[in-house]
């Protein structure tokens, strides 16, 4: 058995568990949910680690047939694309476990649905049969209405849940109509995604249906990533749900439409990647500046962070935009990189609203004073967000501009702007407003994280900081794979002797 | 033969109900579904009569691998309404459960002739025969007035669809000479210009009318909530599922063996009714407080889902249809087994009556949970994999016919999936977070009602999670139109 197996399968083997234990066994239960999410994080290190960059085909395959009549096999394995996805959400995963200690009602539920969430996720990432691929995200989205609805905190919950299931099922079922008649007409009869692509390789799609599929799947898959003017669900719904399912949604969850595009349309659209790449720039234009506006106004934490992390988007969907090397790598560093950083921010508002019952920063103020922990945390986690050199997210952001720059230098620089100037701007206002400044007198009795609370932060900045220092780690796995696809993409072969990517050297030496 | 066997079964039980203490009727129930079970296991072995494929009776009767498939679901669907019944025989009038169960089993010889018709002749007979114990079944509660109503509607509207449905046949007969599927086909194909003629195109227009409402779809649906609300909880299940699907396998025969060459020209309609049953069935289901008319209109969106497979004019679609027969029959089984359960002492099956339920039986809560979630095609259960096959074909008939309406059809198949999310839900938050249930007395389970339960819910995963039987199945049993 694959190690892939083992990393999706034993959260839900625990969540299947969990089904059996008494609810008031409440240890029991918060100690098996992290204790799989721990197995899966180790798990996940050990894959990153053992994996070998540039190796040709995929790594740690596993693949048994499920239903030959239709050639649809679980087939899972790792190349540069995914391996730093699966360590980042069994990363994240793990953390959202440990902070579901704000979870006080209904935990049994809450950590079966955290599990199933998880493994479905991690499964997402590594399959690599088009079904499995759909089926393991649909697995993993639906408990995330559940834990909204069921934990969501707020009046507008209801609101929120409503909204945010109706996108994200319309999304995800679009983008099902999109790959089932991808599959139609690849010809090749099977799900098996890296056959699909050797089948295309030597038959190639029609342009015209090339130029159906691929708006179903960018829409489809774009209402799931929040794509500008599909984004609206997003800030309000991570503004009510419970933090442990906000970090996994925003964090994860979120990057699968992203690399669904990568891993599927981009290789085997391409024409219709080519003709699509400048409206895809464009909305993303919408992304970073249009939702960057809208950020600087929220008087609320999350919200404010939910439209920071939608804005964010805007640059992946740049790095994919811009077809080339350096910029699809760029666009998997930052989904890699934003993973963590999305983790943290609302594992930290979720802590704070904790302890204060109110996220209105103008209620908040001063808190660094009684919080000295959280309050790093949350200051880090919003210059990491602004794009300081140091997180992993200024090493991505900075390649998919030198990326970018070659297609669209206008859109470049307007995004530049907006990633430095407004992003500066509603980042730094809200920790001068949230952190600093007078401390509101009925704010006296905060206390810190203690030591174990204050684990998954740590945790998560770690990951930031480590990327963020040696972004080679990633960047050697990403460059041979992203290469192949780009390859694919461009439909020239020349894009694949290319000298490896000037750009992507500068900004692993650049620290 | 099978349906001679099903028929005695249930002459020897209206006997035995003469020489059974009162008491022990509930054995009786026992009795049948063990005699079911028998053949079921001859019919899955081949060693059956309905194991040997070929026509008998001058070509009316015909035993291939779609009649087998079919006769295999009518056969688990009538285990499971048995052990529904034996739960249910409390409510029923006193003395009256042998003729309860006679009855079911005189239902089920009806649904196996449809499954091996190939006549028009066999076709109405093995119809009135469904449809004329389904009159009694449905009013079967005597003492309870809805039930009566029910009784009464399904009577006049079974009646009248009947009366168009023997003139559609008239009209055939009329224009070809032919009530035998495979000759007129054969004839059709000689003379193409009959297959034109509008008088022929009427009388295959009634048949369809009359099949349209056996399994509910518009605009032939309005009975389906009131009959489903009204009748005694078993009954809609049998209803649901066993007249349902006679219907599907008489349209299946008709569309494509005997008038394949007009079905090609009315992929259009089909397409439209198709749509218009998944939109008016869901978009109806949302405002419903009764659990049962909640799965009525939830039946008549499922008729539209089903008739995607036929829309779709190919043997993929077909081989979807079944495919998502075999997941609808264990989860709606599974729903209304629940419901009865809990409902038993309440007057009204209201939405309200789920609350605690999963303090009160959490296997309960689970299986009907597991229902919801399946019919809202949730993956990794029954109801998602029939679904996805069923996009499949439309998607791929899109492809390869070049005809737009295919994918118009597939997004409104789409739209209803995401409109029935709410209403499933609305049942699951019922059971699990309804604010201060009433009742939190637990619910005793006899053993044959968990094991059906189970067996329920075991269908539910394992057509969801290990396809590769049943697919085999239903592609075998598809194949017969391709011949």
């Amino acid at each position: 058995m694959s190690i892939l197996t083992y990393i999706a399968g034993w959260p839900l083997l625990a969540a299947l568990a969990l089904v059996v234990v008494p609810r008031n066994y409440r240890v029991i239960i918060r100690a098996i949910a992290v204790l799989a999410t721990l197995i899966s994080a180790v798990l996940a290190v050990k894959m990153f680690a053992q994996f070998v960059p540039g190796a040709n085909g995929f790594q740690f395959e596993q693949q048994i047939p499920w239903v030959e009549s239709l050639g649809i096999s679980y087939h899972v394995g790792v190349d540069g694309l995914n391996v730093g996805l699966i360590l980042m959400g069994a990363i994240v995963a793990f953390a959202a476990a440990l902070c579901s200690w704000e979870i006080q009602t209904r935990e049994k539920e809450f950590y079966i649905l955290l599990l199933v969430m998880t493994g479905g996720i991690l499964g997402a990432f590594a399959s690599l049969d088009l079904f499995f691929f759909y089926f393991l995200h649909e697995l993993a989205l639906v408990p995330t209405f559940i834990m909204i609805g069921v934990w969501g905190r707020g009046e507008k919950k209801n609101y929120a849940t409503f909204q945010i299931t109706l996108y994200l099922s319309i999304g995800a079922l679009i983008a099902l109509i999109g790959l089932i008649a991808l599959y139609l007409q690849s010809g090749a009869n099977t799900f098996d995604i890296p056959k699909i692509i050797e089948h295309a390789k030597t038959n190639p799609l029609a342009v015209n249906a090339q130029n159906f599929i691929f708006p179903l799947l960018l829409f489809g898959f774009g209402i799931l990533v929040s794509l500008w003017p599909f984004h609206s669900w997003a800030p309000l719904g991570y503004g009510v749900a419970p933090s442990p399912t906000a970090m996994l949604h925003a964090g994860v969850l979120k990057k699968f439409g992203l690399y669904g595009l990568i891993r599927i349309a981009l290789p085997l659209l391409p024409q219709a990647a080519q003709s699509w790449a400048h409206v895809i720039a464009w909305l993303c234009v919408g992304n970073i500046l249009y939702v960057g506006w809208v950020a600087m106004r929220q008087k609320d934490l999350n919200l404010l962070i939910g439209n920071s992390s939608v804005a964010h988007m805007g640059f992946i969907f740049l790095g994919i935009a811009s077809l080339n090397l350096i910029g699809v790598t760029g666009a998997v560093l930052i989904m890699v990189a934003h993973g963590f950083l999305a983790a943290l921010t609302f594992a930290l508002s979720g802590y704070i609203y904790k302890q204060t019952g109110t996220l209105q920063i103008s209620e908040l103020g001063g808190l660094c004073r009684k919080l000295p922990f959280i309050g790093t945390a949350l200051l880090m986690a919003a210059m990491a967000g602004c794009g300081l050199p140091g997180f992993a997210n200024f090493v991505g952001e900075a390649t998919v501009f030198f990326g970018a720059w070659k297609m669209f230098p206008s859109i470049t620089v307007i995004a530049l702007w907006g990633a430095l100037v407004i992003g500066g701007i509603y980042m730094t206002r809200a920790i001068r407003n949230v952190l600093h400044g007078p401390l509101p007198e009925k704010w006296n009795s905060l206390s810190d994280a203690n030591l174990w609370r204050k684990l998954p932060y740590a945790l998560l900045l770690v990951s930031l900081l480590a990327f963020g220092f040696w972004p080679k780690l990633l960047t050697e796995k990403i460059n041979p794979d992203a290469q192949k696809i780009v390859a694919m993409a461009t439909g020239n072969a020349i894009a694949a002797s290319e000298p490896s990517a000037p750009a992507v050297n500068f900004a692993a030496q650049n620290k | 033969m099978l349906e001679i066997s099903v028929i005695g079964l249930g002459l020897v039980l209206m006997l035995a109900d003469l020489f059974v203490p009162a008491e022990r009727r509930r054995f009786i129930g026992y009795a049948a579904i063990a005699a079911l079970g028998v053949l079921l296991v001859t019919s899955l072995s081949g060693n059956g009569s309905c194991g040997q494929f070929g026509t008998a009776f001058g070509g009316m009767f015909i035993n291939d691998a779609l009649s087998l498939f079919f006769k295999q679901l009518f056969i688990v669907a009538a285990i499971l309404v048995l052990f529904m019944a034996a739960e249910f025989s409390d409510k029923l009038a006193e003395g009256s459960v042998a003729e309860y169960y006679s009855l079911i089993l005189f239902a089920l010889a009806g649904m196996l002739f449809a499954a091996s018709s190939n006549d028009f002749t066999m076709l109405f007979v093995s119809i009135e025969l469904i449809t004329i114990t389904f009159y009694v079944l449905v009013s079967f509660q005597r003492s309870k007035l809805q039930s009566l109503e029910a009784g009464v509607k399904y009577l006049i509207l079974g009646a009248l669809s009947s009366s168009f449905m023997v003139f559609g046949i008239a009209l055939i007969w009329g224009t070809t000479g032919e009530l035998n599927f495979t000759k007129l086909a054969n004839f059709l194909a000689q003379n193409p210009d009959v297959a034109t003629s509008q008088i022929f195109l009427l009388g295959v227009l009634l048949v369809l009318v009359g099949l349209g409402f056996k399994i509910a779809a518009f605009p032939f649906q309005i009975w389906a909530p009131d009959v489903y609300q009204g009748a005694p909880t078993p009954t809609t299940a049998f209803l649901a599922i066993g007249s349902k699907a006679a219907g599907f396998v008489l349209l299946l025969r008709v569309l494509f063996t005997a008038v394949p060459s007009v079905t090609a020209h009315w992929a259009n309609l089909l397409i439209v009714i198709s749509a218009i049953t998944i939109l008016y069935g869901n978009l109806c289901a949302i405002p419903q407080r009764n659990l049962k008319r909640l799965l009525g209109y939830s039946s008549i969106a499922h008729a539209g889902y089903l008739l995607l497979g036929v829309a779709a004019l190919s043997a993929s679609g077909q081989s979807a249809l079944l495919y998502y027969l075999a997941g609808y029959v264990f989860t709606v089984m599974a729903a209304l087994f629940v419901i009865t359960l809990v409902m038993r002492q309440l007057p009204t099956e209201d939405i309200g009556g789920l609350a605690g339920l999963n303090q009160r039986s959490p296997l309960l809560a689970a299986t009907l949970t597991i229902a919801m979630v399946s019919l809202a095609g949730i993956p990794p259960l029954a109801g998602f994999f029939g679904k996805f096959l069923l996009l499949k074909a439309v998607i791929q008939t899109a492809q390869v016919t070049g005809n737009n309406g295919y994918y118009a059809l597939a997004f409104i198949a789409l739209a209803g999936v995401i409109i029935s999310l709410y209403y499933y839900f609305g049942v699951i938050r019922a059971i699990y977070w309804s604010k201060d249930p009433a009742d939190l007395s637990p619910i005793e389970l006899s053993s044959p009602a968990k094991f059906s339960l189970c067996v329920c819910l075991a269908g539910i995963f394992w057509l969801g999670l290990f396809p590769n039987t049943v697919l085999n199945m239903t592609n075998l049993a598809a194949a017969v139109f391709t011949k």
